[in-house]
């Protein structure tokens, strides 16, 4: 019985004394960590995706909190709701950005660009990128080996079987940037997101003059620069053989759709511009007259 | 028999196809297109442009610096284009393309066949001569020759050491090389030493060139300078690293250190001949053997060829590609690349072609890694490639440094020698240029 009470007592004696000693240890050497950083962490999605540039979401939570300026700070899974709760709750001024979506610009399908080899080896874009061209003859296609699908946090990018090119589902894409950077071709860009996913773009990235790029793909800018002689709005630019829509400028008036040679200019999500007749035979008659 | 003391592997040697046919020249061609990056650092500057005429051995394009080399005219004829043109890889590359008149030669090219063995020239004349030639290593790496032969202040070379060893399966212009130009050889040796300043050499030939071997050591004779040694035929012995530790049994540290920080400075026997042409003769260097092998070829031979020359008329020579599914190497099937344009023109490293059909051609397909460890076993290195090809999937490029990538010397054994068929060389690499990259970043921060 006496050995009993000896153990219960030399217990909780030192039960009592690990106790005050952990007492003054915490005091001593707290951490003051500012209570909001938790609450907006809540407030972030959560996705952990690194799109903001912080390893993780509460990465981004610390920066929000502790810097008097927030505006270079961005969570774009979230987007501009989830920022403006945060920064209404920080009582900052909530940055804003307009929403992105990924855009795969390679029209290089099976049937537009013919293979001209098998690549036997590891399915990677980046090992493939790194021994050669590729298994067309254009050097700057897509390769379609999926390293985009493996960086994808968010289940939004897909290989089609049929056309052998990335595909992002506009929907589901937060525009974290994550297959920006793990496309060894730089062919995926961060572009403005229109309503209900409406786009124009040119899906080519080859620097190739145009007879090079036509002998290696059917769909591919060749650098004609009908494109920019209809566009209103100083939006396209013709660089290398390659012409670029800035999506800052571009307002979807689809002149240039139609004007492409190559089909190089993608539209999505509208109909197709008709063109009055009459307005076309007039400018031939003008023509005629000046001849 | 001396070898190197880990890893390594026993592929089927495969030279037989090529290994008895004589070095045949192979005939002009009528276009050729000289990339001006066909060695290791600074691409050449072109000093030819469009129109302009050239004859064979003349200076087309200068050395940019002291890492690069010369590049000269391999046909007379008239430059055509000096542009972008697809390589082997079907990447655009700089090329100048020639368009062939004739068979002029520069004046200053001695042409006779008879053997010159005396040489008085200083080292620093010989490295001139060299340099000037535009010689680089021809075992495939194209290191320029004569900043390998300049050796830095502070340090000694001790031993010169020629690579006849060939280790790659299938290929024999090495083989030939030694058995038909020995003579050349053997005086390319006799001005490497005395470029360098060492009393010994030692030519390395693997135990499955027995002829080769008795050929070289009757043409040595009496001379106790240079030595032909016998190595066990075991692949990658042909290595820089693997050579250096079977003949002196020495370890050359990870990078950045060179051979030369053990005393050792590695040719490869091509290049000795080369270089005795360069400073006996005057011959830039414009040609080099080339094999042609495989099983499905019909003619396997061994071509001296002019750089420039198209693969597809080499290979048209042996008698045209096989029917079916094709894998065309350039180099041997270790550490050989396979071509997507055949059009690419034979280079100063291309030491041969290999041309495997049918079911061989294609990869078996991969499964799990079941930590066999084989790989391990395999490399030269002392690498883990199974951890390494994880960490490259991985994109830990910072495990991948502190394991040592930068000593992967890309012999491809780990890939050989894996049960799952896992491409294990194929993620190392990446992980190496990519490691690579993040510490010549690194460097030129400081």
């Amino acid at each position: 019985m006496n050995t009993l009470i000896f153990t219960i007592i030399t217990l909780f004696v030192i039960g009592v004394v690990s106790a005050l000693i952990l007492y003054f240890v915490a005091q001593k050497f707290k951490v003051e960590e500012d209570p909001r950083i938790d609450d907006v962490e809540k407030m972030l999605p959560g996705a952990n995706c690194g799109g903001c540039g912080f390893p993780g979401c509460r990465g981004l939570a610390t920066a929000l909190v502790e810097n008097e300026d927030i505006s270079s700070l961005y969570c774009s899974v979230g987007g501009d709701p989830c920022m403006g709760a945060i920064a209404a709750y920080l009582g900052k001024a909530a940055p804003k950005k307009e929403p992105m979506v990924a855009t795969i610009r390679c029209g290089g399908t099976c049937d537009k660009r013919p293979r001209t080899n098998t690549y036997l080896g590891a399915t990677s874009c980046a090992i493939a990128s790194s021994l050669y061209v590729g298994e067309t003859a254009c050097a700057y296609g897509c390769l379609g080996y999926g390293d985009c699908v493996e960086a994808c946090a968010f289940d939004a990018i897909r290989i089609n079987p049929e056309t052998g090119l990335a595909e992002v589902d506009a929907d589901k894409c937060t525009a974290c940037g994550a297959c920006v950077k793990a496309c060894p071709k730089g062919i995926i860009e961060l572009r403005k997101r229109w309503p209900k996913n409406r786009a124009i773009y040119v899906s080519c990235v080859s620097k190739d003059k145009g007879a090079v790029t036509m002998k290696a793909c059917k769909a591919g800018c060749i650098g004609c620069s009908k494109c920019l002689k209809v566009c209103e709005f100083g939006a396209i630019t013709v660089e290398n053989g390659l012409a670029y829509i800035d999506h800052t400028k571009c307002r979807l008036c689809r002149k240039c759709v139609g004007e492409c040679p190559t089909g190089a200019i993608k539209m999505i999500g509208l109909a197709p511009l008709v063109k009055k007749e009459e307005p076309k035979a007039e400018a031939a008659k003008v023509e005629n007259k000046e001849a | 028999m001396k070898t190197f003391p880990i890893g390594g592997v026993h592929p089927s040697d495969n030279k037989q196809w090529s290994k008895g046919s004589a070095i045949e020249v192979m005939e002009l061609p009528d276009v050729v297109s000289i990339p001006l990056a066909q060695h290791i650092g600074a691409p050449a500057t072109a000093v030819v442009a469009k129109g302009d005429k050239v004859v064979t051995g003349q200076l087309i394009a200068e050395a940019a610096g002291f890492m690069s080399a010369n590049i000269h005219a391999p046909i007379s004829g008239t430059v055509t284009a000096v542009d972008m043109q697809p390589n082997g890889q079907g990447l655009r590359q700089m090329m100048i393309t020639i368009k062939r008149e004739g068979d002029e030669w520069a004046e200053s090219i001695d042409r006779s066949t008879e053997l010159v063995t005396e040489c008085n020239l200083s080292s620093k004349e010989i490295i001139e001569r060299i340099k000037a030639a535009g010689i680089v290593g021809m075992g495939g790496a194209t290191f320029p020759t004569h900043v390998k032969l300049s050796i830095p202040e502070g340090k000694k070379a001790e031993l010169l050491i020629i690579n006849g060893v060939e280790c790659e399966p299938y290929l024999t212009s090495d083989y030939r090389t030694m058995l038909e130009r020995g003579q050349m050889l053997i005086v390319g040796t006799r001005i490497l030493m005395r470029a360098i300043g060492v009393e010994r050499a030692v030519i390395g030939v693997e135990a499955n060139k027995p002829d080769a071997v008795k050929h070289l050591r009757s043409i040595v004779g009496d001379d106790k300078s240079i030595g032909v040694m016998m190595l066990k035929t075991q692949y990658p012995q042909g290595g820089e690293k693997q050579l250096i530790a079977a003949v002196m049994n020495r370890e050359v540290p990870a990078p950045p250190a060179l051979p030369i920080d053990v005393g050792a400075v590695v040719c490869n026997a091509s290049t000795a001949v080369a270089v005795y042409e360069a400073v006996q003769k005057n011959k830039p260097l414009i040609e080099r053997v080339v094999t042609v092998t495989g099983k499905s070829v019909k003619e396997p031979k061994n071509l001296l060829t002019r750089f420039g020359t198209p693969v597809s008329a080499l290979v048209e020579k042996c008698g045209g590609l096989p029917e079916g599914d094709v894998r065309v190497l350039n180099g041997g099937p270790m550490m050989g690349r396979a071509l997507c344009n055949v059009a690419m023109p034979v280079m100063k490293g291309c030491s041969g072609i290999t041309i495997i059909s049918g079911k061989e051609a294609l990869r078996g397909e991969e499964s799990a890694c079941i930590k066999c460890a084989k790989c391990v076993e395999a490399c030269p290195m002392g690498l883990e490639p199974y951890l390494l090809s994880k960490q490259a999937r991985k994109r830990a490029w910072d495990a991948m440094e502190s394991n040592d990538i930068t000593s992967c010397i890309e012999c491809g054994c780990c890939q050989f020698t894996c049960p799952a068929n896992i491409p294990l060389l194929d993620y190392v690499r990446l992980g190496k240029q990519t490691v690579m990259g993040i510490i010549r970043a690194r460097n030129a921060k400081k």
